[in-house]
């Protein structure tokens, strides 16, 4: 009788070690989530910041301008469930504005333009990177939730269902290390 | 920036990933961060000023071979204790799923990290028995990053998820401004690599020899690396075997001086290979190269656009190209050309703000790497 009771205390202490220790690891990634989901907005913020002004400069011809200038626009104030078009809208436009490798050259001729360059190209590759770190441990976190354990023990407790970031994050084919040596 | 950098390999015994992670640390230092690097090496040897040992790695059967690997309670110790004294903003561990330094850190750090993901390993049995173990460990890893699409891809259908992909970086310059050396001109083919190591191909290259000198009885080839001279030119005429120049193990500086002689350059590889690195030093010191198809050399070589290709182990084809392109001084010139401007993007100075800005990212409002306390059993039970 004793024995069993030793047993199934045994049992209980190490399932409890098991659920804190997944807890633990719930934690931690929602925490990784939330911190790349920062990064990823920081730098949708910081493209549609770069393009914005690259849009008002006045460099590029007035269509372009316009057409830059409203995607930007739309990306920036664009809601959540709104968000990823917006930004695959940016993406598209920006592939269109510097679809030739002429439009960056005469960007970069401008005063100031070399910066702007430099700052765009910094975000469009920064972009999908943030995007990639963001989904991966998106679908670390869902991958741990649905296993049983977690389920049935609510060791999520009410932290939302995590949702990947999905978007046209292609940059410009100029504006890439392997397009610019071309 | 204070930067961790775990090396999973011994620092005392020359290796890809060793080099890059030497390149990488001095390309940092040299831009003001403060880098640390933890590799397993004799107590003995000596290190430069930035390594820190974790200790002596022991030779073990793993994979089908003997690897030097780091376990047991006393690396894991030295791991934690250089993870507490160095206070780092990041730490970026080569090779996580390496039963070695890469995994012990990863399970003993919390904070932002970044790991590197070198090989593209066909699926084992023994990662697929591993994965429940590996899981909570890379799962603490901020950011991936592989050094191809082939190693992301490998990367996938084994640990699922994502990494972006920052190739390895080389020092263009130092290739580019390389002295050639006369006695290594006129006419020549380069190999680099182990002789004895099959997957590098030299036995191919060998089978096509005789080909090449029948067309074009001037070429000499020039072999650097070490292993049996005599069992390398075995299947070779008499005749040819005067051909054939053994270099030997080269110095950084005679590899440079050899790839800047040089008329082509010649990578026969089999597989194995999960980046190329040589093939982007052979284009930065402006040779031009006729490799085999494998994933990693297309993807180097821009898709065979600054660089030629030929199929996997097919000596004919190889000595039909050689020959083609001996013969052919204005594609030569093209290649060069071509070679020298796309390897733009593998210097350090693209490559190192590559991986900065992946650093830049994940520290980004975090708060600094620190030993996980978590992991102790004591320390969950709050004892």
């Amino acid at each position: 009788m004793t024995f069993t009771l030793i047993w199934i205390a045994a049992a209980l202490v190490l399932l409890g070690i098991y659920l804190s220790w997944t807890a633990g690891r719930l934690d931690r990634l929602h925490a990784r989530i939330d911190a790349a989901r920062a990064a990823l907005d920081a730098q949708l913020l910081r493209r549609a910041s770069v393009a914005q002004e690259l849009a008002t400069s006045g460099i590029l011809d007035p269509a372009a301008s316009i057409v830059l200038y409203q995607t930007a626009h739309a990306a920036r104030q664009a809601e959540d469930e709104q968000r990823e078009v917006a930004e695959s809208d940016l993406s598209q436009t920006l592939r269109a504005v510097f679809a030739e490798p002429d439009t960056v050259q005469a960007v970069r001729e401008a005063p100031g333009g070399p910066e702007a360059v430099g700052e765009l190209t910094a975000a469009v590759r920064r972009t999908p990177m943030a995007r990639r770190f963001h989904n991966d441990a998106v679908r670390a976190a869902r991958a741990l939730r649905r296993q049983r354990a977690v389920r049935w023990f609510r060791l999520a407790g009410h932290a939302p269902f995590p949702l990947a970031f999905e978007m046209d994050d292609e940059p410009p084919q100029a504006l890439t290390a392997d397009g610019a040596s071309r | 920036m204070r930067i961790g950098i775990v090396c999973p390999y011994s620092w005392d015994v020359p290796g890809g990933v060793q080099f890059h992670i030497r390149d990488l640390a001095e390309h940092l230092i040299g831009l003001g961060h403060r880098v640390s690097v933890l590799a397993p090496a004799d107590d003995d040897t000596p290190l430069p000023g930035y390594v820190v040992s974790a200790g002596r790695a022991v030779p073990v059967p793993y994979n089908g071979s003997v690897a030097r690997l780091n376990f047991g309670f006393l690396s894991a110790a030295r791991v934690r204790r250089w993870l507490h004294d160095g206070a780092f903003d990041v730490i970026h561990i080569h090779e996580p799923a390496s039963p070695s330094l890469g995994l012990l850190s990863c399970w003993a750090a919390q904070g932002p990290i970044v790991a590197t993901f070198h090989t593209s390993n066909p699926r084992s049995r023994a990662m697929i028995a591993a994965y429940p173990i590996l899981q909570p460990a890379l799962e603490k890893i901020s950011a991936r990053i592989a050094v191809s699409e082939y190693a992301r891809r490998t990367l996938v259908e084994h640990l699922g998820g994502d990494a972006v992909v920052i190739p390895n970086g080389v020092d263009v310059d130092f290739f580019a401004k390389a002295e050639p050396k006369p006695q290594w001109q006129g006419e020549t083919i380069g190999f680099i690599g182990r002789i004895d190591e099959p997957r590098k191909g030299l036995p191919t290259l060998m089978r096509a020899l005789p080909k090449i000198l029948a067309a074009r009885p001037e070429t000499r080839l020039l072999v650097a690396g070490r292993g049996d001279e005599e069992e390398a030119v075995d299947g070779l005429p008499e005749s040819m075997r005067e051909r054939v120049e053994f270099l030997g193990m080269v110095s950084d500086e005679d590899k440079a001086r050899m790839l800047r002689s040089v008329d082509l350059y010649v990578a026969p590889n089999t597989g194995g290979e999960s980046f190329g690195i040589i093939l982007v030093e052979a284009m930065s010191a402006g040779a031009p190269v006729l490799a085999s198809d494998l994933d990693a050399f297309r993807q180097v070589l821009d898709g065979g656009a600054a660089g030629e290709l030929f199929p996997v182990e097919d000596a004919e084809a190889l000595a039909t190209s050689a020959v083609r392109l001996l013969g052919d001084r204005e594609r030569l010139a093209e290649l060069r050309e071509l070679g020298s401007r796309h390897v733009r993007r593998f210097d350090w100075s693209t490559v190192g703000a590559e991986i900065l800005s992946v650093y830049e990212m994940v520290t980004d409002g975090a708060a600094s790497v620190a030993p996980d306390e978590r992991t102790g059993l004591r320390a969950r039970l709050r004892l």
